[in-house]
């Protein structure tokens, strides 16, 4: 009977088990609420403010994805992640979508089982040292202690290109951002090297960011953007589309300023299909048809979250370079909206 | 006519499982083993279907592929080259290398201050319990990060050593003229030796011929000194007048060693700037000082109040039995009162020799890079075998763990009282 009543245990406990994770867009529905995974706090790209408000590039992803779905941008949740945490709280399903200027390499792709969906910043990794160390180039960094955040690509470009340099370093290896800050400007390391949005990110953060300098070698290809779990191709097209949304917005002349008006009529068919008034793209990825202008209604298109959050009127003053759209010469490019 | 009157004869009853004494403990374990193996099946089985719907397999083939990272304290060879196990291993060692240090440390620390304790002078007692009472109410991780700020933000950069090309001087000399820390390291000399008898190349690292040497000449002495000794009790023991030893031990135990060092060419290697960093010495970081102080002082705290309760737990007779034997109060803790006291003390002491061990895997707050930092922190990242690397992890600490009670409850079966 005991045996029975064993194997029994052991089938119910298998069928519960087995109930797998349903999809992540009737969860988010669910729910009510986006969790996002974003970074512990990297300013412009996000960081939360004096009041708990997040806000920064990658944070208007979040933002986007969950107007477009929820129908509001102020519902969701944001995961602060470490560059460790951060894939683990992805594939355990503790958040829906990263949005952590995070590499997308082939590995990270196909072996830790994510899917990237875009790029939405395109960088590369360079170094920051004090001014008055007179160091200009990266070559001459030979010896020298450099900080280094754990679990990330840099660490590994670093190591290549040391190599390929024939140089030797110190690697100090550390968590976050906020602890590269502080080690860096007490001066335990002589380099600091993570993604150059992030240095010139963390640069403006200081209280002198005009005695440090940003070398010009920038060591390798970091194409950062949000990613999903793999095997849920429904969500990872709702993330991708969304994010052309924004790009195709600012190809388009569709801003925060004039979508109400556009979404009215024009005569340019791509942007009545876009902002959902001719059309049915909003059904054909489970959504409302007008997911795409909130979604772009959340903080502006692509141009504008560019400009307001890390662009060169802001202390991080970044330029659009490679991330420009590709009629300006850079290398945002939506395919149609069709 | 005799009745006999026989036991009731019954079956065995399904009831009596229950209502029987002598089978209901039984009962009571049997189940109880099903529901933990019925918990232990559901969490395999969990974990298995879900990897399965991650499209994730189990298997530590990760650990024979390129590492990729650079790790900056190595007690082995090691290059960004070299494969995940092999970064597993360097890990292992800085565990073990921290974990040994500190052991040592805390418990020199602990019976220290646990006897001062003690002490009848009020100021010492006082200072000790204040000592004892902030480390131990203090958690570790805060310790280490504060330890951490201080050698981080008080400590010169390597930099301040650098000759200013114009005035001709530095902002900080060598202390010394020997040691320099900084923000960084404290760069120490190194020994150095100009003619080397190479290496022996083993699997997990070449061993130094020249330290093999002198490590067997060390040996040599003390053995060839101790016959010396022993000699001299036992011409004491026939005559009863003891030769003088001291010249020939003294000329034993050193003249060997100065004539390997000699003849090896040794000297002293001094630290020295080039470029951004020293070179020519020895460079220990200070994750590892830091780590290495905070753990001893924490855990020392522990141990101090175990030697005390040790100490305590004897009684006052032996004291004054010891006394009335004329022996000083010295001589009476180290003869009679801690050897008594240390049947006490070793039990509690071996856990907590475990828990420094455990502890050491705080390194990750300073960047050291023990088994949690390369295994469970790089590793772990750069390949994603999350479940794998932590099983791992966890094996290999239980290993750990069980080696250092196991050595240490066979010296407590040596120090145990005899019965005869």
């Amino acid at each position: 009977m005991t045996k029975s009543v064993f194997f029994g245990t052991l089938t119910a406990v298998g069928l519960a088990a087995g109930i797998a994770s349903a999809a992540t867009l009737d969860d988010v529905k669910a729910r009510g609420e986006l969790n996002c995974g974003v970074n512990t706090g990297l300013v412009g790209f996000a960081a939360p403010d004096a009041n708990g408000n997040w806000s920064g590039f990658d944070v208007a992803v979040c933002k986007a994805v969950a107007a477009a779905v929820l129908g509001d941008p102020a519902k969701v949740k944001y995961v602060p992640t470490t560059g460790q945490t951060r894939f683990t709280a992805l594939s355990s399903g503790e958040i829906d979508v990263l949005s952590r200027n995070s590499t997308w390499t082939f590995s990270r792709d196909t072996d830790l089982k994510l899917d990237f969906v875009g790029v939405n910043y395109y960088d590369g990794q360079g170094f920051m040292v004090r001014k008055d160390l007179g160091v200009t180039s990266a070559k001459e960094l030979d010896g020298a202690t450099i900080c280094i955040q754990t679990g990330t690509t840099t660490e590994l470009n670093l190591a290549d290109y040391f190599k390929a340099n024939n140089m030797s370093y110190q690697p100090i290896a550390i968590d976050t951002n906020a602890e590269g800050e502080q080690q860096y400007l007490a001066g335990a390391c002589d380099a600091y090297t993570t993604d150059a949005s992030g240095l010139a990110a963390t640069r403006a953060a200081f209280a002198d960011p005009e005695n440090h300098i940003i070398l010009p070698e920038i060591i390798s290809k970091e194409p950062l953007g949000p990613a999903v779990r793999h095997g849920d191709s429904e969500w990872g097209d709702i993330v991708r589309w969304t994010l052309y949304a924004l790009i195709a917005a600012e190809e388009y002349g569709v801003t925060s300023a004039n979508i109400d008006e556009l979404s009215k009529g024009t005569d340019n068919p791509e942007i009545n299909r876009l902002l959902g008034v001719e059309g049915e793209l909003g059904a054909m990825i489970g959504l409302s048809n007008d997911w795409a202008k909130n979604a772009i209604k959340a903080s502006g298109n692509y141009g504008e979250i560019f400009a307001a959050t890390i662009g060169e009127s802001t202390p991080i003053g970044l330029a659009r370079g490679l991330n420009a759209q590709w009629t300006q010469g850079g290398l945002l490019y939506a395919p149609p909206f069709r | 006519m005799a009745m006999v009157s026989e036991p009731p004869k019954q079956g065995f009853r399904l009831s009596q499982l229950i209502y029987d004494t002598r089978y209901r403990s039984l009962t009571i374990q049997v189940i109880v083993f099903m529901l933990f193996m019925a918990g232990a099946g559901w969490l395999v089985d969990n974990t298995v279907r879900n990897l399965q719907a991650l499209g994730k397999d189990f298997n530590f083939g990760f650990l024979w592929n390129r590492a990729g990272y650079d790790i900056a304290q190595t007690l082995v060879p090691y290059t960004n080259d070299s494969t995940h196990a092999r970064a597993l291993l360097v890990g292992l060692l800085n565990t073990l290398w921290i974990s040994f240090l500190g052991c040592i440390a805390a418990t020199v620390i602990g019976v220290f201050v646990g006897v001062l304790r003690l002490s009848r002078n009020w100021l010492v007692s006082r200072l000790m319990t204040i000592y004892v009472e902030v480390f131990r109410n203090v958690p570790l991780l805060l310790w280490i990060l504060v330890f951490l700020a201080l050698f981080t933000e008080t400590m010169p950069a390597p930099n301040a050593y650098r000759v200013n090309a114009e005035t001709g001087e530095a902002q900080e000399s060598l202390f010394l003229g020997l040691i320099a820390p900084t923000n960084r390291y404290t760069a120490i000399p190194s020994a150095e030796f100009s003619r080397s008898l190479g290496a022996i190349d083993t699997a997990l690292a070449p061993i130094s011929l020249n330290a093999l040497l002198i490590l067997a000449v060390i040996v040599g002495s003390v053995f060839a000194n101790r016959w010396l000794l022993n000699r001299a009790r036992l011409i004491q023991e026939k005559t009863g007048a003891r030769p003088v030893t001291w010249w020939q031990s003294l000329l034993v135990l050193l003249g060997p060693l100065a004539a390997v060092l000699v003849a090896l060419g040794f000297h002293i290697g001094i630290p020295e700037l080039r470029g951004f960093n020293f070179a020519g010495g020895v460079n220990v970081t200070n994750a590892f000082v830091v780590l290495w102080l905070a753990l001893s002082l924490y855990t020392g705290a522990f141990i101090a109040e175990i030697v005390r309760a040790g100490v305590l737990a004897i009684s006052k007779g032996q004291t004054e039995a010891a006394f009335a034997l004329g022996l000083r109060p010295r001589r009476t803790m180290s003869l009679v009162i801690l050897p008594q006291a240390l049947r006490v003390i070793i039990p509690p002491l071996i856990s907590q020799f475990l828990n420094l061990t455990k502890n050491s895997s705080l390194a990750i707050a300073v960047g050291y890079m023990d088994l949690r930092g390369t295994l469970g922190g790089i590793t772990l990242n750069q390949t994603g075998r999350e479940l794998e690397a932590i099983l791992l992890m966890m094996l290999i600490y239980l290993a750990i763990s069980l080696i250092i009670s196991g050595g240490m409850n066979i010296y407590n079966s040596r120090v145990k009282l005899k019965e005869r």
